[in-house]
């Protein structure tokens, strides 16, 4: 029998806007079988979720399919017309999207958006179109299915869009489901709840699926093959548990070399007295709105927190989205309005916003966002970023600064071509390295990293926490490190602080990392996905 | 939630409220700045001192600018226009059958142009990049950069020099007949739909061209919608804000900005009325001119604006 999906010798082009073409997927081949559920994995720019798309028919606006076939139940998505693929959009192949958040229109009730495949190509009544996404609703455990339709997106949370999206997606009875990243963008302990959620509706509807991810562990839950992608190539197809245990591909082996737990014994350095702490943190409470007559903000964002950094150590913040630790960064960097509670550094008490603070204050601590991309200036060369920081605080121009440069060049690894470069020309990665350096070229004796790893591939991320490491022997910095990652939080940090809703839960130690006392910390643990197929069932329900 | 629009509704009024008293008190200071003195114009050059030292009594223009500024508000605020200085005549008496005819000429204007531009720039944001798009974004461009009074001029020796279909200039109160109405209207509205749509056809297909590229609309489209869907059904809506308040900024063009027009074609509308008062001096018609035409732009700007808010469930 014919697979249901057989794509063959695929080739999709992209125009860049310098108008120069390049093809970024190159003669990939690929089956789906009825009811399988198949991974596309591989790092940005792989094209995965470009291979997904032409599944639809669709390329992105400056993409083409220039050649191959892409045969869904029979018909050649790249030979059929507008009209045809249109036909075929919702009923037969259906798009689970990254962002949920952003496929929703704002304008529309969700119980319109979800229903409207039906509405497009005439499956059903109206009524009965509601009483089925009613019943999907309820299938995808949603929360008062009967009326969480009539809701405005903006009015539920992210994890529950992203299950209306595959609401939406099965409305239409297809096929195959495409699931493009559905859950990147949420919590690890959404994760787990949407995660179950497709996994369930896929078997039980006997849907065949194509999932895009970049992460391996989340694919090992879900997945009966795993196709590994880069540079628009296959490199290694294989069943999960071929690819997770007996992987051939080098580059295989490197995306599952970075899930090893790369916990470090730092043990033996423990310093012997307990000097004063580099940076020590009484009662912060800080958030947003206008103050109240107590001095407390309106919105409260972090609750009475303290913490303390020793001098060459590192502490981990870690919790989920919104649960204030990036206020926590901001505020103990001073670009806060301002805060409740008290930052000492060295010993010393520094005032509460980056205005009000000297030089010295400034020049000891340094912040890195998590977005190079916003975080850089687009219209500045690398050397202008990184000179102006060594002008403002160590006054050097020149053949002095020049020289400098270079040196923080090669501290973050990057040759010295790139010194003329901008943003734009750079990769993601090399990004993240120039932030980083723009930071260490005030000579700081702390960083705060603020989720300076989640926009980057695990490759890429990984190399970059080696740097970190590898810069603080050589430097003997201290880090805060913010992250909602368990895994980098755990491979650099000597502390960790688990928060949730603003408070401090609890502080970790490697020692008792293993044995979290509090419930949350459990939960949180619980749910980072592991390398292992049959994780996602072996967790109670 | 109701609540919530009430309060941002009422807010806006405010502010407008607000933007008009200071624009009655910019317009009466920008006023009194005119050169010349008024006493002097009225009674000409050869009038003795004395003669014009009582006409300035008489008129309290030897009050203190402050309380000429109050007094003059008060009135307002009453409904009472003031007395025009050229001809004596009450204001409110000299602007009534002329607001009304702006008000005409505005509203055929709009009846036309509005769904004209809005139905050229979505179906030009619809077909983006076809030649319909290109013919269309050409065509509001050429039309922009043509000055209305060349569009004027060149409609008059077109239709009423060569052809001679039309009438050179509007008789308003020659109109009896529909027909005379077409032959009335059709030359002062053919060229203010020129100058008004334009804009507006470049704001509607820039605000839908760009609601097309979200990623909502790519949902919609992988959903199997068609394009017609698209446009209609996804992107017009979240585009709305930015269209309407295009509509409100060329309509209110409409109500003060037509003095060519109005000029050319000799049509007796507000426009002409202010020129004619800033020649003779006749500040209380100039004040109560600039305050129509400010209020005309503040009510259609707040409409806009609470259509806006109306059209977003995220403030609704």
């Amino acid at each position: 029998m014919a697979p249901l999906v057989s794509i063959r010798n695929l080739r999709v082009e992209a125009t860049t806007d310098a108008g120069r073409k390049l093809q970024i997927i190159r003669g990939v081949n690929l089956d789906v079988a009825e009811g399988e559920i198949v991974a596309l994995i591989g790092e940005s720019g792989s094209g995965k979720t470009t291979i997904a798309m032409t599944l639809l028919g669709h390329a992105r606006p400056g993409c083409r399919i220039v050649g191959g076939e892409v045969r869904v139940d029979g018909a050649d998505m790249v030979a059929l017309g507008e009209h045809e693929r249109a036909a075929i959009r919702g009923t037969k192949v259906a798009y689970v999207p990254q962002s949920a958040a952003a496929a929703f229109n704002p304008a529309m009730t969700i119980m319109a958006q979800v229903i409207e495949v039906t509405a497009i190509h005439k499956l059903m009544s109206a009524d009965a179109a509601r009483a089925k996404a009613i019943e999907l609703f309820k299938a995808l455990s949603l929360p008062e299915p009967e009326t969480i339709g009539d809701r405005y997106p903006h009015q539920v949370s992210g994890g529950q869009l992203q299950r209306l999206a595959a609401a939406m997606a099965l409305i239409g009875n297809p096929r195959v489901i495409i699931f493009d990243e559905p859950t990147t963008a949420l919590d690890v302990t959404t994760q787990v709840e949407v995660l179950r959620a497709f996994k369930a509706v896929t078997a039980r509807h006997g849907i065949a699926g194509v999932y895009v991810s970049h992460d391996l562990a989340v694919v090992a839950q879900i997945a009966d093959r795993i196709v590994v992608l880069r540079h628009g190539e296959v490199q290694e197809v294989g069943t999960t548990e071929q690819i997770l245990f007996a992987a051939r591909h080098p580059y295989t082996r490197q995306l599952l070399a970075a899930f090893e737990p790369k916990r470090q014994d730092r043990a033996a350095e423990v310093a012997a007295d307990r000097p004063v702490p580099l940076l020590e943190v009484r009662d912060l409470t800080a958030g947003y709105g206008p103050i109240k007559r107590d001095g407390t903000p309106a919105v409260a964002a972090v609750k009475s927190v303290s913490l303390s950094v020793e001098r060459g150590k590192n502490l981990g913040i870690i919790g989920e989205s919104g649960c204030g630790k990036s206020t926590l960064a901001r505020a103990i960097a001073g670009i806060m309005p301002g805060y409740l509670g008290q930052v000492r550094f060295n010993g010393q008490e520094i005032a509460a916003t980056a205005a009000e603070r000297s030089r010295e204050d400034l020049k000891q601590m340094q912040i890195v966002f998590q977005h190079a991309d916003t975080a850089l200036n687009p219209a500045k060369s690398v050397e202008d970023i990184l000179g102006r920081p060594l002008t403002f605080y160590h006054g050097m121009d020149g053949r002095t600064r020049d020289k400098r440069i270079d040196q923080l060049l090669d501290m973050v690894h990057l040759p010295r071509l790139l010194r003329s470069r901008r943003p734009g020309e750079l990769s993601g990665g090399q990004k993240q390295r120039v932030n980083f350096a723009r930071a260490l070229a005030a000579d700081p004796k702390l960083i705060i990293c603020d989720e300076i790893t989640s926009a980057l591939d695990t490759v890429v991320a990984a190399a970059i926490i080696e740097l970190l490491r590898e810069l603080q022997r050589e430097l003997s910095l201290s880090y805060v490190f913010i992250s909602h990652d368990l895994s980098v939080v755990e491979a650099i940090c000597d502390e960790i602080v688990v928060m949730y809703r603003g408070e401090r839960v609890e502080q970790l130690t490697p020692e008792t990392l293993a044995t979290p006392s509090h419930a949350y910390t459990q939960l949180l643990f619980a749910s980072v996905p592991k390398l292992d197929p049959r994780w996602l069932e072996s967790l109670p329900a | 939630m109701n609540k919530r629009i009430l309060s941002l509704a009422a807010n806006r009024l405010a502010i407008a409220l607000i933007t008009l008293v200071i624009v009655s008190f910019a317009v009466f200071f920008a006023t009194t700045l005119l050169p010349g003195d008024t006493a002097t114009i009225l009674l000409g050059q050869s009038a003795t001192p004395e003669a014009v030292a009582g006409l300035r009594t008489a008129m309290h223009l030897d009050d203190p600018a402050i309380l000429r500024f109050l007094h003059w508000l008060m009135g307002l605020a009453q409904g009472d226009l003031g007395t025009s200085y050229a001809n004596n005549m009450p204001v409110a008496a000299l602007i009534g059958g002329r607001f009304v005819n702006t008000l005409k000429l505005a509203a055929i204007t709009a009846a036309i142009a509005v769904p004209l531009a809005l139905t050229l720039g979505i179906t030009a944001a619809m077909w983006r990049g076809s030649v319909y798009d290109r013919a269309v974004t050409i065509l509001t461009i050429g039309i922009i950069s043509v000055p209305e009074f060349m569009i004027a001029t060149s409609a008059v020796l077109i239709f009423a020099v060569y052809l001679k279909w039309l009438p050179a200039l509007s008789f308003t109160n020659e109109v009896s007949t529909f027909y005379d109405i077409l032959r009335v209207y059709a030359m002062p509205v053919l060229t203010l739909t020129f100058v008004v749509s334009a804009q507006m056809i470049r704001m509607t297909r820039a605000a839908v061209v760009e609601t097309l590229s979200t990623p909502y609309v790519e949902m919609a489209l992988l959903k199997g919608a068609s394009r017609p869907r698209l446009v209609l059904r996804h992107a017009l809506p979240n585009a709305l804000g930015p269209i309407v308040n295009a509509v409100a900024l060329s309509l209110s063009y409409l109500l003060g900005g037509v003095i060519i027009v109005e000029t050319i074609f000799n049509y007796p509308g507000i426009a002409k009325l202010m020129v004619d008062a800033v020649a003779t001096r006749d500040l209380p018609l100039i004040q109560t001119c600039a305050m129509i035409f400010c209020l005309g732009y503040l009510t259609l700007i707040t409409l806009a604006d609470i259509l806006a808010i109306l059209s977003n469930p995220r403030l609704r």
